[in-house]
């Protein structure tokens, strides 16, 4: 399999600030990466290094095997990107982007026309074709900028935190547009911050944090770094926290976790079904009430916690990302 | 180059829509000189004295062609201003398209607007009286001299517009630099009313090279007027395109390079 995207040692630094702090990754012909790291991680800047729009202060990158240092254009005839804040220009039609960016591509004015219509009609917008884009919504926004990045059908395609600030339904509209482009083959980079979005849509995920990699791997193989299945419940009586605590101490793999001043409690096991079973026996014969207690998998919450120590969706101070406004 | 030239025209095309869309930058272009010749014309008209009324007029106009120019021109840097605070930057950035594009694309259709603003500006002129005595070609000269040094401004202010942080700055700074470099010239009032070092600044501005250029291809100058002995009043036009080429070698490279460099803000 040949590596569509292959960065290496990536460093960036913003005066005292640093982005990117020696980063690797690889994305297969094909395949789904996703860079998950919470605000700051560095992962737009990455991006943006890939994307041949800032230089990295050391690393090289090259996409389709063409080095971004040397032949840039090289790399941005083979690259879509569709950043997080929609690269549009909002006086100008849905139709009229698309056209201006297949122009810039070097199409002819009828092939661009054409592929304009086409993309406008595949990504749901040929009602919205003439109305200058600043009367669109911020899911219409997105897709008109999602199919700017596929005009020349170009074989990566790399999406900068695709869905932040959209609504459940704009979200999930975005999904399916994007599942479709994995579909047809392309090799896709794609950042986020919600696990979940990791989750649906990357075969293998990268997790970043202060612009190092933390964690690589399948989003299964992630939640089995951490661990199997775990226990939780949620007490009726705080008070009987640590009764409850020693019952499920019994039958922990780790530590016991407790918050919500010692109402909900967690830990990892590894015997199933049969662990719930001796707990929810110890429990009733020492009388503590449980308003809910269950198995479950981990999720990519979970997974980020205790890779980072913190949780995903933090946001961070000194985020370098957050630098580039959006206006 | 003919790579430069198709995506130039291509993001040039996508300016002149927005001249389209936003039709009260327009009115702007427009009213504004309108109101300057008549302002001059009928408020300092009697009060400033070049011979006659109506030679004060026509001895008028073509310094606000002038001025009208050099303002024109401001539009490249409050656009890019406000271009580099949106994602369209971008775009155009992760595009396989010329690197210039962009900004020969964006001076271009400053030029539209400057050739807009110069024909309204002429038919007012025209009501008020004034007239280009010396027959089409060198009118057009004097019109095509008049673009060309507003067209070399675009890039000072296309630099300017890159390099500041937002668009207000662009507005304030050139303001700053463009009233002094207009009224401190010959454009409103004849060179013999500065006098000292005032006078040697006004004879060497360009802006008074690029008036009394094109009032002499318009034939604009009252008989009697005398002309000024710096070579620079001498050949206003040669003097005027000198600093069309200078400008022009400095702020094309600069802005490029501040183009390749700047990331949005």
């Amino acid at each position: 399999m040949t590596d569509m995207i292959r960065a290496e040692g990536l460093v960036k630094r913003y005066r005292d600030v640093v982005a990117l702090d020696g980063l690797d990754l690889t994305v297969g012909e094909g395949r789904v990466l996703g860079l998950l790291g919470p605000n700051g991680a560095g992962k737009t800047t990455a991006v943006r290094i890939i994307t041949t729009l800032l230089s990295p202060d050391a690393g090289a990158v090259r996409v389709a095997g063409i080095d971004a240092a040397t032949d840039p254009d090289g790399v941005r005839a083979r690259i879509g990107l569709s950043g997080q804040y929609a690269a549009i220009d909002e006086h100008l039609t849905g139709f009229e982007n698309l056209r201006m960016v297949g122009r810039l591509y070097g199409m002819t004015g009828r092939a661009a026309a054409e592929r304009a219509d086409e993309l406008l009609a595949r990504f749901d917008l040929l009602d919205a074709r003439n109305r200058p884009s600043k009367t669109y919504s911020g899911g219409m926004r997105r897709r008109l900028d999602l199919a700017a990045a596929v005009v020349a059908a170009p074989p990566v395609i790399v999406l900068d935190e695709p869905t932040t600030g959209l609504d459940v339904r704009s979200r999930q509209q975005m999904w399916g547009v994007i599942k479709e482009l994995v579909a047809g083959g392309s090799t896709m980079l794609l950042t986020t911050q919600y696990l979940e979005e990791a989750d649906l849509l990357a075969d293998d995920i990268l997790v970043i944090d202060h612009g190092r990699a933390i964690a690589q791997g399948s989003p299964d193989e992630l939640k089995r770094q951490i661990g199997g299945e775990r226990i939780e419940m949620v007490l009726a009586e705080p008070a009987q926290s640590s009764d409850a605590a020693r019952i499920l101490d019994a039958v922990a793999l780790d530590e016991v976790q407790a918050s919500d001043k010692g109402r909900h409690l967690a830990a990892g096991v590894s015997g199933g079904a049969g662990d719930l079973a001796s707990v929810l026996t110890a429990l009733r014969s020492a009388a503590i009430d449980v308003l809910d207690i269950g198995l479950r998998r981990p999720t990519m919450d979970d997974v980020f916690l205790s890779l980072t120590g913190h949780a995903a969706e933090a946001e961070d101070e000194l985020s370098v990302e957050s630098d580039e406004a959006m206006v | 180059m003919s790579r430069l030239l198709t995506d130039g025209w291509v993001v040039t095309q996508r300016n002149l829509i927005k001249i389209k869309r936003v039709p009260e930058v327009l009115i702007w272009v427009l009213m504004s000189p309108i109101m300057f010749v008549l302002l001059f014309a009928f408020v300092f008209g009697g009060a400033i004295d070049a011979g006659d009324d109506l030679s004060y007029r026509e001895f008028l106009l073509a310094g606000i062609f002038a001025q009208t120019v050099v303002f024109g021109a401001t539009f490249s840097g409050a656009s890019l201003a406000e271009d580099m605070t949106k994602g369209i930057i971008d775009r155009f950035k992760s595009l396989p398209m010329s690197r210039s594009a962009v900004l020969v694309g964006r001076t271009a259709a400053d030029i539209v607007y400057n050739v807009l603003s110069l024909v309204v500006m002429a038919f007012t002129g025209l009501l008020v009286g004034w007239r280009a005595h010396h027959g089409v070609l060198p009118t057009l000269a004097g019109f095509a001299l008049l673009l060309l040094f507003g067209y070399a401004i675009s890039w000072i202010m296309a630099y300017v517009g890159l390099i500041v942080p937002s668009v207000d700055v662009v507005n304030n700074a050139s303001f700053m630099v463009i009233m002094p470099l207009t009224f401190v010239s010959n454009a409103f009032v004849p060179l013999e009313s500065f006098s000292g070092i005032l006078r040697h600044v006004v004879e060497w501005n360009p802006v008074s090279a690029l008036t009394q250029a094109a009032r002499e291809l318009f034939g604009n100058i009252p008989s009697g007027m005398p002309v000024a002995d710096a070579w620079s009043m001498q050949h206003p036009a040669a003097y005027t395109l000198i600093w069309v080429a200078l400008i022009m070698l400095a702020f094309v490279p600069l802005s490029v390079r501040q183009y390749a460099r700047a990331a949005p803000k």
